[in-house]
């Protein structure tokens, strides 16, 4: 098994969503981060000029069977996808186990 | 009771009502300017002043500011009063002290102990207020009989808690991280400008209470008088949001929200002085003037000055309140520079705003540093960085960000 961890523009997130829902991964995560990257937004407030580098974005935990693993990344790649700086990154590592609780039963069957 | 009587009762009671709720306007434009760390702090201090304010006034305040003059300078005091025929004059004075009061509150923002706040407030509206007010508004006062113009308070009320603002703002110092070892000003946004602009429209609304409600009646030659009121402080509402946003827009390249919601804010403070005593077209260049002025005197203030004010209230109340008060001896239809009176209106109305200034700095200042060398008037550095709301008032304003557990 292999976690995907996606982060992506959260104005890419429905895309993405619905591009992991129709190659059949139906179960993730995913939560809101702020980052320091390359980008910097200017701003002005009352007079004063200040950038930040603190980027918004959405992170995507995916747990995956190794088979799903090509199709889950193509679906991200095409679905997060605009061109210009700043669409994200993708972190691959594998997973020991996992488990449901309900069943208790392991392995891949517990990522349905 | 005669008819005209109750009529001209009952508007000055209405108008009461409608300054009260600047209070609530003051409270959103400070906690939406300012970030959520302190919202609770600044919701207390804008309760309490008006509560401490309310009882202060009745106390004594009322008293000073216009019981029977003393050589013209200061009225007889007297305790609790009492007139069952004066009750609504009482009222209408005491919103009017409030807002006085209150405008402090933005500028020392998020850094500043609740308790001298507190203390300050009692003797801005015993003391501070009152004694200036006396002066202009008691009917003998010595700036009343040398013919100064100050009809509902651009410097009675929005210069006097602008000028003590402003002294509050030094002594207490700007808040940590405003500026930079080498004095560069930092950008600290407000966590809300939502709130902010509600709080600009109650105040705009309340407004037409402030300056049409100072009529003091409404029946007879009155009712076009406050309609003409009406007339010329939303004017110059408008025109100083326009003045202030086409500003800001060139000189940032965005339309800027919170300075056009300022440059509102100067229009209104800036024609209560001469709502009356002006035309539409003098409403118009006073909220020009206002709006542009408020703008340049925020950076001023910030950059170069180095004061921090969260909300601009220095600006805003003290800046244009005199800059309000001088125009009403340019654009006044009686007695105007502009209108063939020459240059004896203006020269009396800068008397009055230097003097009212003076007398405002002066005791604002005695006042806060005995507060300063006693109790002291910041929090502590880690308080600050925390967030006055919890140390403070052991409250989050806003629980389930953040903070909750779930």
């Amino acid at each position: 098994m292999k976690k995907i961890e996606a982060i992506i523009r959260k104005s890419k997130f429905d895309e993405v969503k619905k591009a992991l829902h129709e190659t059949g991964v139906n179960f993730f995560t995913y939560w809101d981060v702020t980052g320091v990257g390359n980008e910097k937004q200017g701003h002005v407030y009352r007079g004063v000029s200040y950038s930040t580098s603190d980027i918004q974005r959405r992170i995507l935990s995916i747990v995956v069977s190794d088979e799903f693993l090509d199709r889950t990344l193509k679906a991200i790649f095409e679905a997060a996808y605009t061109g210009t700086v700043g669409d994200g990154k993708i972190f691959i590592s594998t997973i020991d186990e996992a488990y449901r609780i309900r069943t208790k039963e392991g392995g891949s069957d517990s990522l349905n | 009771m005669e008819i005209e009587a109750v009529v001209d009762l009952m508007w000055i009671v209405l108008c009461g009502v409608l300054v009260f709720f600047m209070q609530a306007g003051f409270t959103l434009v400070e906690v939406g300017f300012t970030r959520a760390k302190n919202s609770g702090n600044i919701i207390m201090k804008n309760l309490m002043d008006l509560a401490v304010g309310s009882l202060a006034f009745w106390i004594i305040g009322y008293s000073i500011m216009y019981g029977d003059s003393i050589g013209s300078f200061i009225g007889t005091p007297s305790f609790f009063y009492d007139v069952r025929e004066d009750m609504h004059n009482l009222f209408f004075q005491t919103v009017f002290c409030a807002t006085a009061a209150t405008i402090i509150s933005g500028a020392i923002a998020e850094r500043t102990k609740f308790s001298a706040y507190l203390i300050l407030s009692v003797l801005m509206t015993t003391v501070i207020y009152p004694i200036s007010g006396h002066w202009v508004w008691q009917g003998d006062g010595w700036l009343t009989n040398l013919g100064f113009i100050d009809f509902a308070g651009s410097t009675v009320v929005h210069s006097v808690g602008g000028w003590a603002a402003l002294v509050a703002a030094v002594l207490v110092g700007p808040r940590l991280g405003k500026y930079s070892a080498d004095g560069k000003s930092n950008a600290i946004p407000g966590h809300n400008m939502l709130y902010g602009a509600l709080g600009v429209f109650i105040l705009w609304m309340g407004w037409f209470g402030f300056n049409a409600g100072s009529e003091l009646a409404i029946t007879g030659d009155s009712a076009f008088n406050v309609a003409g009121i009406i007339i010329t402080t939303n004017l110059a509402a408008a025109a100083g949001a326009v003045a202030s946003l086409a500003l800001t827009w060139i000189r940032f390249g965005k339309a800027d929200l919170s300075m056009t919601l300022n440059g509102a804010l100067a229009g209104l403070v800036g024609i209560t002085a001469g709502c009356a005593a002006v035309s539409p077209m003098g409403a118009f260049f006073i909220g020009i003037i206002s709006g542009l002025v408020v703008v340049f005197s925020i950076e001023f203030i910030d950059k170069v000055l180095k004061i921090d004010d969260p909300v601009g209230a220095i600006s805003v109340h003290g800046v244009s309140g005199a800059i309000g008060t001088l125009m009403v001896g340019v654009f006044a239809t009686d007695g105007g520079l502009l209108y063939g009176g020459g240059f004896h209106q203006l020269g009396v109305q800068a008397i009055g705003v230097f003097a009212i200034g003076a007398w405002a700095i002066i005791a604002a200042f005695i006042v806060l540093i005995i507060i300063k060398k006693t109790i002291g008037l910041r929090v502590s550095e880690q308080e600050e960085l925390e967030g006055l709301d919890m140390h403070e008032h052991g409250i989050d304003s806003y629980p389930e960000f953040g903070h909750g557990d779930k």
